[in-house]
């Protein structure tokens, strides 16, 4: 017993000293995550401010939810809709937008509904005509909302189908995509994440290049009115960075595989369309 | 099969390159998992030695209520402590949310009954030994509780591994509230949980391996440490 | 001084009827009688470690509890070493310089080679020898013995026998519950005899043997000893 005291001891004294560094704590999505971005974009602001990121990665959802209760400082999340929505509720100010990557339809290669193209809306209609399983997230990510817009616009309600071809899981982009593999379906995925899943099983992306397939990013710092503990300035730091030139040549410059994952496009009118009618 | 034997390979190829993200990793698991055991032991046997050897009403619901919170799963225990260390939470202003000493809590309450539970069955059984010859001597209350504590402490190394174990193998609670932040909160389940959500697999049940050779150890040791004693004590 | 110890009209449960009797200084007491006859109930009943469910148990004098020690059938000691368990013992009742007081009672029973042994892997005849070794360091005014030789072997028991004889001569008062007769005949100096509960003859050990009053006590030393 007095072994495991000592050997306890010297791993409390070891312990990484938190809280002695200046951080902020944002909240983010788990795709942004696994994409790999915040270890290739974080380092360098870090490195410029001596501010410490802790990214706690949810789903957009969630995130928003966080920033709401205080428990973060700034959000970093797509999901124009719900973003703007929060910030007319007063839980989050200076909302400036990022960057963009865009959404795929993935598949089982044999592609049985004859989705392929460059027609998502089309592709969907297909999809939904041959009752081809199809995985969700069905958790209120950015990912979740873009793809409910999508069936919108097709005019399908895919919930006739749950229980039979839509398989909601309830979970992120990863898992979905675990399942999507496990049953050769398809599904909605962000480019990041399809990049750098490794578990494909039969799947290939099907439907690309469709504008209304493009996922609009924001930043916007926690209303510090609501919630006095938030770290304005450094907050403001990170949102400054981010949408500054070096932030955005930063954002530009991850690449996977040679290829670009996101596209910046702080200050610029977003012509691109997030998808929504 | 193929899996499990590329997890093997990725297993050892961790563990031999000596990767530095892997040792901040498992040190952080380690200090989170046994500061709860340390804690949870120092509150939980006092509590189950208490309950074996005093005589109140209520003492037979108590013991149901401890040993059916032996399964408390870690998800909500989780989210209990989310909403209670969260800003918007009664506990917010310590700013313990999304650090290490929030996953330590976390899991003491989690653990807690667990060594209590265990601990409470085995000073009863030595109580039943020992109960008349303690009274004889003049010993009672927390003295006699504390002498039938001790000298049960073998049976209790039982009860905090089981508590070590369940610390060291759940994700749920420190998942909540600590966020799973790369460097800071990161600790082998909560990697496990994200490899394997990014498809990883094999890495993830690397990981798997490495974790459980660890616990592997650390048993092996206490066993090793408790049959040295047995044998000079009896 | 606290005996003379009274017991008035005490009962309990349906094990042990009302019964009246007083225990003087001086003489050793055999408790005796078949099994579930209640000897085991009633020495833990003056001893105290069970509570009457019907009338008074007194003592005479202060600190009744702190004058008395009790050695059981089986000793129980605790994971520590010989010398340990007597020190605890003493600890307890508050003794000063334990541990010389202990090392003196280990020597007295013969044990003294053994003070750091684990008291838990000593044999039966050993641990009892303890036992009475822990009781014996607390110098109390009464020793109850309940059944102290019942589960060793013949030398360990004359080892045993010889320890309480020796309690006895330097003036503890000692009360034993036993079913062995001729246990009784050595140690005993009055005899205790119980059936089912009740007190049902008391008298000094030869006359007892010799002369039993009650038909119960003939029945009894017949039974254990046909050739009677």
């Amino acid at each position: 017993m007095g072994l495991m005291w000592r050997i306890f001891l010297v791993l409390l004294l070891a312990a990484p000293a938190y809280g002695q560094q200046k951080f902020i704590t944002v909240a983010s999505t788990t795709s942004t995550e696994q994409s790999g971005l915040f270890k290739h974009l974080l380092p360098a602001f870090e490195r410029k401010t001596g501010i410490q990121v802790r990214v706690v990665a949810l789903g957009t959802g969630q995130a928003i939810d966080l920033g709401k209760r205080g428990d973060a400082d700034v959000a970093f999340v797509h999901d124009k809709e719900a973003e703007e929505k929060a910030v007319a509720e007063g839980a989050f100010v200076d909302r400036r937008e990022v960057m963009y990557n865009d959404f795929i339809v993935v598949g089982p290669k044999s592609d049985p509904a004859k989705a392929k193209g460059r027609d998502v809306v089309a592709g969907l209609k297909k999809i939904s005509e041959a009752k081809a399983p199809f995985a969700s997230r069905g958790d209120k990510s950015g990912t979740h909302s873009a793809e409910l817009r999508l069936w919108k616009e097709a005019g399908i309600d895919p919930q006739q189908g749950r229980g039979s071809w839509y398989r909601e899981t309830g979970s992120g982009m990863g898992p979905t995509l675990n399942t999507a593999s496990g049953m050769n379906a398809y599904a909605l995925v962000d480019r990041g994440t399809w990049l750098s899943f490794k578990n494909r099983g039969d799947l290939a992306i099907l439907v690309e290049g469709d504008k209304r397939l493009f996922n609009q990013y924001g930043v916007m710092l926690v209303n510090p009115r609501k919630h006095p503990d938030v770290k304005k300035a450094e907050g403001m730091a990170f949102i400054d960075w981010v949408t500054s030139a070096e932030g955005q040549k930063t954002i530009a410059d991850y690449k996977i595989g040679g290829e670009q994952l996101f596209f910046p496009n702080a200050g610029k009118a977003s012509e691109v369309n997030v998808g929504k009618k | 099969m193929h899996s499990i034997l590329e997890a093997i390979r990725a297993a050892v190829g961790l563990i031999a390159s000596g990767d530095a993200t892997l040792g901040e990793i498992v040190l952080l698991s380690l200090s989170v998992s046994l500061s709860a055991v340390a804690l949870a032991t120092l509150l939980g046997l006092p509590l189950g030695a208490a309950i074996a050897v005093g005589r109140f009403p209520g003492r037979r619901a108590i013991i149901v209520l401890l040993n059916a919170l032996m399964g408390l799963p870690p998800v909500v225990v989780g989210l209990v402590v989310y909403l209670l260390l969260s800003r918007a939470g009664p506990l917010g202003e310590l700013g313990l949310l999304f650090t290490p000493p929030a996953m330590v809590i976390a899991q003491t309450i989690l653990i807690l009954p667990i060594i209590a539970a265990l601990c409470r069955q085995s000073v009863e059984d030595a109580w039943r030994e020992y109960e008349e010859q303690l009274r004889s001597l003049g010993a009672h209350g927390v003295g006699a509780a504390l002498t039938v504590l001790w000298d049960s402490r073998f049976s209790l190394v039982t009860a905090v591994l089981a508590g070590l174990g369940r610390a060291s193998a759940e994700v749920g609670a420190v998942m909540i509230v600590g966020g799973n932040i790369d460097g800071v909160t990161r600790v082998m389940t909560t990697t496990i949980a994200l490899e394997t959500s990014k498809g990883d697999l094999p890495l993830a049940l690397g990981l798997g391996i490495v974790l459980i050779a660890i616990i592997l150890a650390l048993n092996a040791a206490a066993y090793l440490v408790k049959e040295a004693a047995q044998r000079r004590y009896g | 001084m606290i005996l003379p110890l009274r017991l008035e009209s005490v009962a309990y449960r349906g094990i042990i009827e009302p019964l009246t009797l007083e225990l003087g200084a001086g003489p050793s007491t055999i408790i005796l009688g078949a099994n579930g006859a209640g000897k085991s109930v009633l020495m833990r009943l003056m001893h105290g470690l069970l509570a009457p469910t019907a009338g008074k148990i007194s003592w005479s004098g202060a600190a009744p509890r702190r004058h008395q020690a009790m050695v059981f059938q089986r000793p129980v000691m605790l994971r520590r070493s010989a010398l340990a368990n007597v020190v605890y013992a003493l600890k307890l009742a508050g003794v000063a310089d334990a541990h010389r007081v202990a090392m003196s009672a280990l020597e007295e029973v013969g044990l003294a080679h053994l003070a750091h042994r684990s008291a838990r892997v000593l044999s039966g005849g050993e641990q009892q020898r303890l036992a009475l070794a822990r009781a014996w360091a607390l110098h109390p005014e009464v020793l109850f013995l309940d059944e102290p030789t019942a589960s060793l072997d013949p030398t360990a028991t004359r080892e045993i026998e010889a320890l309480i004889r020796a309690f006895d001569a330097a003036g503890t008062k000692v009360v034993m519950a036993t079913h062995n007769l001729g246990q009784a005949r050595r140690l005993g100096d009055e005899v205790l005899f119980l059936h089912q509960g009740r007190l049902v003859e008391r008298a000094p050990v030869d006359q007892f043997f010799s002369k039993p009053v009650s038909p119960e006590a003939a029945a009894f030393i017949k039974g254990e000893l046909p050739w009677v």
